[in-house]
């Protein structure tokens, strides 16, 4: 089958390039290696759209989705993706806390986000229900959260309607140039695919599939869980995050919590299917009660894990590759790949028609390492 | 291999279409077959799309009833859908019980 592009991986990524190409007129055909569409750390993460906290060279790529694109989302794709902008909360209670945040908030001011540091008077101003614990915090008004699973099957639904073409359960197994372009990709099934321009953008596997023409990116399978609980009434709308990253999340639209939970152990998981540890969802059940007491009683529902492909230096390669022309990467997404989805698929789609980016995208560039 | 493109035929709207079949999250069978015909393929997918059996009873009500539809839209075999992972945990438990991790709180 041929298409003038070729996305190998049906996440958030893909997706959301699919509806860009798509959008413009451009063949296309995505391949899923799983059997379903986003299964991957698309569906799986805890929905943060994000500026505050955020490697300073991954920062523009975020302010542009916001700015343009994560407000017109739901009419864009005709679903409902829970876009809320109230506010980022980063949340500290030692000395150590209020550096780490500190850090952070001035590396942030320099490349221009409106964020500051406030005291624990003043987040609970904004969050009447965080405890006394809290004594510090960084506060960015303009971040905010969506719902990862409408937001990903949503680009999916446009990108088909629009003339994408998804296919699910062929799993990529090599990329074949030929007269020294990627041209082919080859699947477990053996079928042949063929397009001009080729992007991978499967995750950590992608490390697999771009060796079969000699490229390695660095990067790592990490382990990421998540919790739900049931639904309660509204309580606050800011997206939530602690200076040691041991829980984030939000309240969604449904009005349960969402929370990302970390006990430190994520790196060492098991390889294989992802699977929730005994232990996380405790260990952030005790950090999420001491900033948020009145949560104690709330129950939770469900728990999930999934992979995110976590990059040497914690930010994405989003670049095409000269030795392999015709070939684009896009991995190494290092868990907050989510909230600058909507860019990079707009980016993918003007690399892969070889347009001028919106963005520069020289420090996502494959040979960095 | 499940190609999306594959021809389903239309979404014929049905006098059925308002039965409310998951009750937690009050989702309608109208939804679920629309969502077929946007693409869900999957009972995953429609989980996602849609939340059914994401709510407190964790689908113990309707999988068997979202699995017929789903089949039926897609012309197959409801055997042949592979059903959503179940989630610990598998009744819903207040995070200070979850806190506790085996031991008293005190």
């Amino acid at each position: 089958m041929n298409a003038e592009v070729i996305i190998v991986g049906g996440g958030i990524i893909g997706c959301s390039t699919a509806y860009n190409l798509a959008k413009n007129g451009v063949s296309v055909i995505v391949l899923e290696g799983s059997e379903h569409i986003g299964n991957g750390g698309s569906t799986r993460n805890g929905g943060g759209v994000r500026q505050s906290g955020r490697d300073p060279r991954e920062l523009p790529l975020v302010m542009y989705a916001i700015k343009n694109i994560w407000k017109d989302l739901s009419d864009m794709l005709d679903t409902d993706v829970e876009y809320h902008q109230q506010g980022n909360l980063r949340l500290g209670s030692t000395d150590k806390h209020h550096q780490i945040l500190n850090g952070l908030t001035e590396r942030a001011i320099k490349c221009g986000l409106d964020v500051r540091m406030i005291d624990g008077y003043e987040a609970r101003q904004i969050n009447p229900y965080l405890s006394e614990e809290v004594t510090c915090a960084s506060w960015c008004p303009t971040d905010g959260h969506a719902n990862p699973l409408t937001a990903t099957m949503g680009y999916y639904k446009m990108a088909r309607r629009l003339g994408a073409h998804f296919i699910s359960g062929e799993k990529v197994t090599e990329i074949r140039k030929i007269k020294g372009k990627a041209r082919q990709v080859i699947t477990e099934s053996g079928n042949i695919y063929e397009g001009d321009k080729i992007i991978v953008a499967s995750g950590y596997e992608s490390r697999f599939i771009v060796s079969t023409v000699g490229i390695d990116v660095p990067m790592q399978p990490v382990l990421l869980e998540t919790l739900v609980t049931e639904a309660v009434a509204p309580m606050f709308w800011q997206m939530l995050g602690t200076a040691d990253a041991d829980f984030y999340g939000h309240q969604s639209n449904h009005g349960s919590f969402v929370f990302g939970l970390n006990s430190g152990y994520e790196p060492y998981a098991r390889p294989g299917k992802p699977v929730s540890s005994s232990i996380a969802v405790s260990a952030a059940c005790r950090g999420i009660m001491k900033y948020f007491p009145s949560l104690s009683d709330i129950k939770v529902v469900r728990s999930w894990a999934g992979w995110m492909d976590s990059c040497a230096d914690h930010i994405p390669v989003i670049s095409p590759v000269e030795e392999v022309p015709g070939l684009i990467l896009a991995c190494g997404f290092s868990g907050h790949g989510f909230g600058i989805a909507p860019a990079v698929g707009l980016l993918l789609s003007q690399l892969a028609t070889e347009q001028k980016t919106t963005l520069d995208l020289s420090e996502f560039r494959y040979n960095r390492f | 291999m499940n190609d999306r493109n594959r021809n389903i035929g239309e979404y014929i709207p049905a006098d059925d279409d308002n039965i409310i079949v998951c009750r937690c999250e009050e989702i309608t069978k109208g939804e679920i077959r629309r969502a077929v015909h946007d693409g869900m393929f999957t009972l995953t997918e429609i989980r996602r799309y849609l939340r059914t059996g994401m709510g407190l009873c964790q689908g113990q009500t309707c999988t068997k009833l979202v699995k017929s539809i789903v089949a039926k839209e897609l012309g197959i075999r409801p055997s042949d859908l592979e059903p959503a992972t179940g989630r610990a945990p598998m009744r819903p438990i207040e995070m200070y019980i979850l806190a506790q991790d085996g031991e008293d709180m005190k």
